[in-house]
């Protein structure tokens, strides 16, 4: 196990190179007039000149010591500073990103206690009339923008029976209850978009199990079906839908940003969106990074429980 | 995804049946496909043809009609601006059809490219492209379109170009995937030992025996493409207003007033929930149709 863990993190390395790259030229693929833009555009920036935003975005030097330097800092934890507000932007990741977490975080677990049961059930009752109902729901889910979901929400509720979501946030640790109170509707929201992925691949997943040989012994020992199922079938036929999970992590953090856009939720997608609207890059730039690299980080964790979920990988 | 156990029928790739053939077998096998394919070319003629059909000009107001819910004039009601929303929408087809369907495309180019360089040659260079496709995708789609429109601007020339390369870059590992399959086909190795030019195989046994695959892919793409754009004007970045899009109508200044007029809410959403419902059930048919291997994924 030790060497496999070893090995995928010596995998992980040009891949996390390549991420600081992307990152690096899409900062550095704006063009000098934007600068210009973003001095007209911004009323903050009127005791600003452009030779100050130009040292803060770092083109005032040749491009590979731009990044040697970027990547430098970066790696000591250092994003820069806004360019509109004089806070360093890890600190406003600090104070944004466990709140994006959390809402990524209830949005999976009702993924799963969605997805999992009714794809489950959708493959025991193959072709049955609950298969097709399930099957369709999870097509539709996909379908759903879950922007427009999220609008039906706030709308409908409150013209029918004057009901609207709770939009105030409230910090966790300060009232668990009305943070969760205000969370769950857009992780109902985003978790049930995500389920529909996993339930198809449930139950893909679990069809194949079930015609497998040790199944069929499982049963011809006399095992009840529930057994069966849950230990022989389950565990088995989950594998790849974890791996799933972790691929459906960036399609999770793009849904993030649009509830909370709806629902008001002062997290790293309403950071973004603030962000791209004054054109300050360094936040910009500094969201992407911890996207991309937590990305990695999940899909890593997603590969080493495959490795002890599965005996066969980590022997490879 | 369907019924895993479908009796198939044997298809051979080299003898593609003919397109009215290939359409009769999806009618009686996938009916639901069918279904959808016809809803999908139903919005691509609503698209083509929205300049005729709309009854009323897009940006045309009329403050004495403002927010009336539907009615015989205004089938899908007006806004606050008195301009009527089936117009509205019958424009926003346009655009969506437009960039869902240009931007797949290209994406699918993209991937043919990437994905026959990385699966075909192998190697140093497939190494380093997987590698740089792992990285990409690292980044949600929304979130890299919104940086990208950010900086180079929120036209429909460039939310094309940044829509064709996140997917193309993205899809051409299922490219890939099935490019090694066939690079290792007997009829590939013979047309090898033959001495045939690599330029040769690739055109005539490696790109025809991959099309089931990139067609699904196309498909599966334009509705992907047509969503992420709608997200983007839903959060005030995609083309700018006075132009109709799904996305936009739900978003800004018009969100006030759905609360005195909830059928703005929904005619836009729902037209998009419809087509890429209709592509999504149209694709896997047309995936469990031309390629029993993809069943299951995405």
């Amino acid at each position: 196990m030790q060497a496999y863990i070893i090995r995928r993190l010596l995998a992980l390395l040009p891949t996390l190179i390549l991420v600081s790259l992307i990152v690096f030229f899409c900062q550095r693929l704006i063009p000098g007039d934007v600068i210009d833009l973003m001095l007209s555009q911004n009323d903050l920036a009127t005791d600003q000149d452009r030779a100050v935003i130009e040292a803060a975005l770092g083109f005032d030097q040749p491009m590979y010591i731009q990044y040697f330097s970027w990547i430098g800092d970066v790696v000591q934890g250092d994003l820069g500073d806004s360019l509109w507000q004089n806070t360093p932007v890890t600190q406003q990741l600090a104070e944004t990103m466990p709140i994006t977490f959390e809402l990524g975080l209830l949005a999976l677990i009702v993924a799963l206690t969605v997805a999992i049961p009714i794809g489950i059930y959708s493959a025991v009752r193959q072709d049955t009339a609950g298969d097709y109902i399930a099957r369709s729901f999870s097509l539709l889910m996909l379908a759903i923008p879950g922007f427009w979901l999220g609008t039906l929400v706030m709308v409908f509720p409150s013209v029918w029976w004057r009901w609207s979501p709770e939009l105030e946030y409230v910090p966790f640790f300060e009232d668990p209850l009305q943070n969760l109170s205000l969370m769950i509707v857009p992780a109902i929201l985003l978790g049930l978009s995500m389920s529909a992925v996993t339930m198809r691949m449930t139950r893909t997943m679990m069809l194949e199990v079930m015609r497998q040989d040790y199944v069929r012994t499982a049963r011809a020992k006399g095992l009840s079906e529930v057994a069966v199922i849950l230990r022989h079938a389950l565990r088995n036929g989950l594998i790849p839908v974890v791996t799933l999970i972790g691929l459906q992590v960036p399609l999770l953090i793009g849904g993030a940003v649009i509830m909370e856009r709806i629902f008001v939720v002062p997290g790293m997608g309403l950071l973004l969106l603030e962000a791209i609207s004054q054109r300050d890059y360094p936040v910009v730039s500094g969201v992407f990074v911890v996207v991309g690299f937590g990305v990695l980080l999940i899909n890593l964790a997603v590969d080493l429980s495959y490795g002890w979920l599965d005996p066969k990988v980590r022997h490879q | 995804m369907s019924e895993v156990t479908l009796p198939l029928v044997e298809v051979s790739v080299r003898e593609r049946p003919a397109f009215i053939a290939f359409t009769l077998r999806l009618i009686r096998e996938k009916p639901l496909g069918a279904f959808g394919g016809a809803i999908f070319v139903l919005f691509l003629f609503f698209g083509l043809f929205a300049d005729f059909l709309i009854p009323y000009g897009v940006n045309e107001t009329n403050l004495r009609v403002r927010l009336e819910g539907p009615s015989a004039d205004h089938l899908f009601g007006t806004d606050h601006l008195g301009r009527d929303v089936l117009s509205r929408v019958l424009i926003g087809a346009q655009l969506s059809m437009t960039i869902g369907f240009i931007a797949a495309g290209l994406a699918t180019i993209i991937s043919i490219v990437l994905g026959v360089l990385s699966g075909y040659f192998g190697g140093k260079v497939d190494m380093l492209i997987q590698r740089f496709v792992d990285a990409w995708m690292c980044f949600p789609d929304l979130l890299f379109l919104m940086v990208v429109i950010s900086i180079i601007g929120a036209g429909v020339p460039q939310i094309v170009m940044a829509l064709s390369l996140i997917y193309g870059i993205a899809g051409s590992r299922i490219v890939r995937g099935s490019v090694i399959s066939v690079r290792e086909n007997m009829h590939t190795h013979a047309a090898r030992c033959m001495g045939a030019k690599t330029m040769h195989i690739l055109v005539r046994h490696i790109l025809p025996n991959i099309m089931p695959v990139v067609i699904v892919l196309f498909t599966t793409r334009v509705g992907a493409a047509i969503l992420t754009e709608a997200g983007l004007s839903f959060l005030g970045l995609g083309v700018p207003p006075p132009t109709p899009t799904w996305g936009g109508m739900l978003s800004g200044t018009g969100r006030t007033y759905m609360y005195m007029g909830p059928w703005l809410a929904l005619a836009p959403g729902l037209c998009l929930t419809i087509v890429v419902y209709a592509i999504n059930v149209y694709g896997d048919a047309l995936r469990d149709l031309l390629d029993p291997r993809m069943r299951g994924s995405r």
